[in-house]
């Protein structure tokens, strides 16, 4: 074991655990669209083919059912693939692998089953992507009972959680926020170091506001933390890095102290992970709260082209920090 | 006619199981047909008339293989082997049955004889057959995976998605096209402008082959000769078995679609009977057998009735079990 850490992106962060489970199992694989001679769509996996060959680093023909249900069905077999969704928006074609199946084979066949497979899905706005490019989908999957849903926010995360999803024996959604893919931070080399799931993190410590943010929504969460408090506010930044499981204590815990619960979530509003972490706080922490809560989302609105209308409906620092000035 | 028709590699046991197999399919079909509207299961779908491609297909492969059903399944589960106890007893939806009363008819498995499961979504099995197949071959296994699927399914654009890379990546699968003419009430000729839909391997490039599917025999050869080619690496085959269900879709189902005229047809070229000829020709089997056969099988379907009556209702204190691994906080009341 090593304590040692070093800087990394996100991207790179992925890589490395990705690499490093390889290494360490031999079951563990990895396919999609150009993640291997082209390194994938967002550098990925690039030099992932050179290090384990074309076995087991497999670039597929552009069909998602068939990337999913060979995942899957390899995963029923014994092996813990991992798969690549180029992006979420994909995900509308290869709904069944995932739904119907994968989060259902346990269940339905009376426990005979394991699914041990990795389910990649880089996500989000940032890239000029427009509707079909930069969705949210993570709310749709919490809505599935099988599936567990992972959405770090940095590189560190990104390392653990990945090394923990691989190893897990149920069906896991990674969402990968594109624009966290190029966020830098320490990151261990500690070959072992993987992140339970079910356990938030808390950015920030603070006894005013509570701020529970997912993906990119967490570095703009801390931004406005860190302005809020040059005006004596106090916020509590916590990333659940979990969807599914969900950290309720530590959800819970915090508005207990602050009263207060502002959500910031880069999903539509509607039925999005604002609403329901919303209504679990009505449900199980009414009592804590002085204030309403605040969902910061984006609105119920196709993603846009224009960079200026796309920033017009993301949330942002200075629109969480003014929502924040507005509770207080 | 005769015993030479028979498969030389098949020793008098064995012939004479591959008909015992599709007696009990049939005469399981049969009982749970009538138990079904009892048990109040309206979405239970007999196998009745197709018998001879389960039980072909699964007798040109080995125990360690795999297969994937369909939502119609029964036959697939008893042509791998499956304990008809616990098929039985998971259609009654008990703890005792095969998935503890959790899947019901349309998602009986048994995954310790790599029945890899019936599926209720058509088109669904071939999808994850690729993955079992990729991973037999990753491992030098030499397994090989038969997917089942219908005529219906065939028109599901997971279909073209998974002959395309079974082919390009020559997975050991082999498609197993169940023509049975007809999607619930839909002919398939008013849903695929072509007849024979083994046409379709062409454009990928692998073999598409027609066998007469109530003919035990030419689905077995045919599968045999599949199962070779792809444990040789040469990949996968399309192999359309024509066929036609005698009852309807599902148990309940009126089926008025169809003429009486075409099932009385169909019905003459019973699978079981044109089998049980051969052996009757061949002087495998005698009267005296096939009564022994015919009383035995009635009565294992029997014990399996009484079984399935005798086994608990699901404990409902378990109903959250085994959504994960290990349980998760999944809220609830």
């Amino acid at each position: 074991m090593t304590t040692e850490t070093i800087k990394m992106k996100g991207s790179d962060a992925i890589k490395l655990a990705i690499e490093e489970e390889m290494e360490r199992d031999e079951s563990v694989f990895i396919m999609g669209e150009d993640i291997g001679q082209y390194g994938g769509a967002f550098s990925v996996t690039a030099g992932l083919l050179e290090r384990f060959g074309p076995e087991r680093v497999r670039d597929t023909p552009i069909s998602e059912n068939a990337i999913l249900g060979c995942a899957v069905g390899a995963a029923m077999a014994g092996m813990r693939p991992i798969a690549e969704v180029m992006f979420a928006d994909f995900l509308c074609v290869c709904m069944e692998m995932i739904v119907n199946q994968a989060a259902k084979a346990r269940y339905m066949y009376g426990g005979q089953v394991n699914v041990p497979v990795t389910i990649r899905v880089p996500f989000g706005t940032g890239i000029m992507g427009a509707a079909q490019h930069s969705q949210s989908f993570e709310s749709w999957f919490m809505h599935v009972p099988g599936l567990k849903i992972v959405l770090p926010s940095d590189a560190s995360d990104f390392k653990g959680l990945m090394k923990t999803a691989i190893r897990d024996n149920d069906p896991v959604m990674f969402f990968e926020h594109k624009r966290t893919y190029y966020y830098t931070n320490e990151v261990p080399l500690d070959k072992e170091f993987m992140i339970p799931f079910g356990q938030a993190r808390k950015f920030t410590e603070g006894d005013d506001v509570t701020i529970v943010a997912t993906g990119a929504m967490v570095q703009e969460s801390i931004i406005a933390a860190n302005k809020l408090k040059e005006e004596n506010i106090q916020c509590e930044v916590i990333d659940p890095r979990t969807l599914v499981p969900l950290d309720k204590k530590t959800i819970l815990g915090s508005i207990e102290k602050t009263g207060k619960l502002v959500i910031v979530d880069e999903g539509c509003k509607t039925c999005s992970v604002s609403a329901e972490i919303a209504a679990l706080v009505a449900e199980e922490g009414f009592q804590y709260l002085k204030r309403n809560i605040v969902r910061i989302n984006t609105p119920d609105v196709p993603i846009p082209y224009a960079p200026n209308l796309e920033r017009e409906i993301i949330p942002s620092a200075k629109l969480i920090q003014n929502q924040v000035k507005n509770l207080i | 006619m005769n015993s030479d028709e028979l498969p030389k590699e098949w020793s008098s046991e064995e012939s004479i199981n591959i008909y015992k197999k599709m007696l009990m399919i049939r005469e399981f079909e049969t009982r749970i047909t009538k138990d079904a509207g009892k048990i109040k299961s309206p979405l239970v779908h007999p196998y009745t008339g197709e018998e001879a491609i389960a039980v072909g297909a699964c007798a040109a492969i080995n125990e360690e293989d795999y297969i994937t059903s369909t939502h119609r399944g029964h036959g697939h589960f008893i042509a791998k082997d499956g304990d008809v106890n616990l098929l039985m007893a998971e259609i009654y939806g008990k703890e005792g049955g095969i998935c503890k009363g959790r899947g019901g008819s349309m998602h009986v498995a048994d995954f310790s004889k790599n029945m890899l499961g019936a599926n209720g979504i058509v088109g669904a099995g071939p999808p994850l057959a690729l993955g079992v197949a990729l991973a037999s071959k990753m491992r030098n296994e030499g397994k090989v995976v038969l997917t089942f699927f219908g005529d219906g399914a065939s028109n599901q654009g997971m279909l073209h998605e998974s002959m395309n890379l079974a082919a390009t990546w020559k997975l050991p699968v082999i498609f197993i096209l169940e023509n049975n003419k007809y999607g619930w009430s839909t002919p398939a000729q008013t849903a695929t402008a072509v007849e024979d839909l083994s046409l379709r391997a062409q454009g990928y490039g692998i073999k598409g082959v027609i066998v007469d599917g109530n003919d035990v025999i030419e689905v077995y050869k045919s599968t045999k000769e599949a199962v070779d080619l792809a444990r040789k690496g040469g990949g996968p085959t399309l192999i359309e078995c024509k066929t036609f269900r005698w009852q309807g879709q599902t148990t309940t189902d009126a089926d008025k679609y169809r003429s009486n005229e075409e099932k009385e047809e169909w019905k003459k070229r019973c699978p079981i009977e044109i089998y049980k000829k051969r052996l009757i020709r061949g002087e495998i089997i005698d009267q005296t057998m096939i009564k022994e056969i015919e009383e035995k099988t009635l009565e294992q379907v029997e014990l399996s009735v009484k079984f399935s009556k005798k086994s608990k209702k699901p404990d409902t204190g378990t109903v959250l079990d085994d959504i994960y691994k290990n349980p998760i906080d999944i809220g609830g009341n």
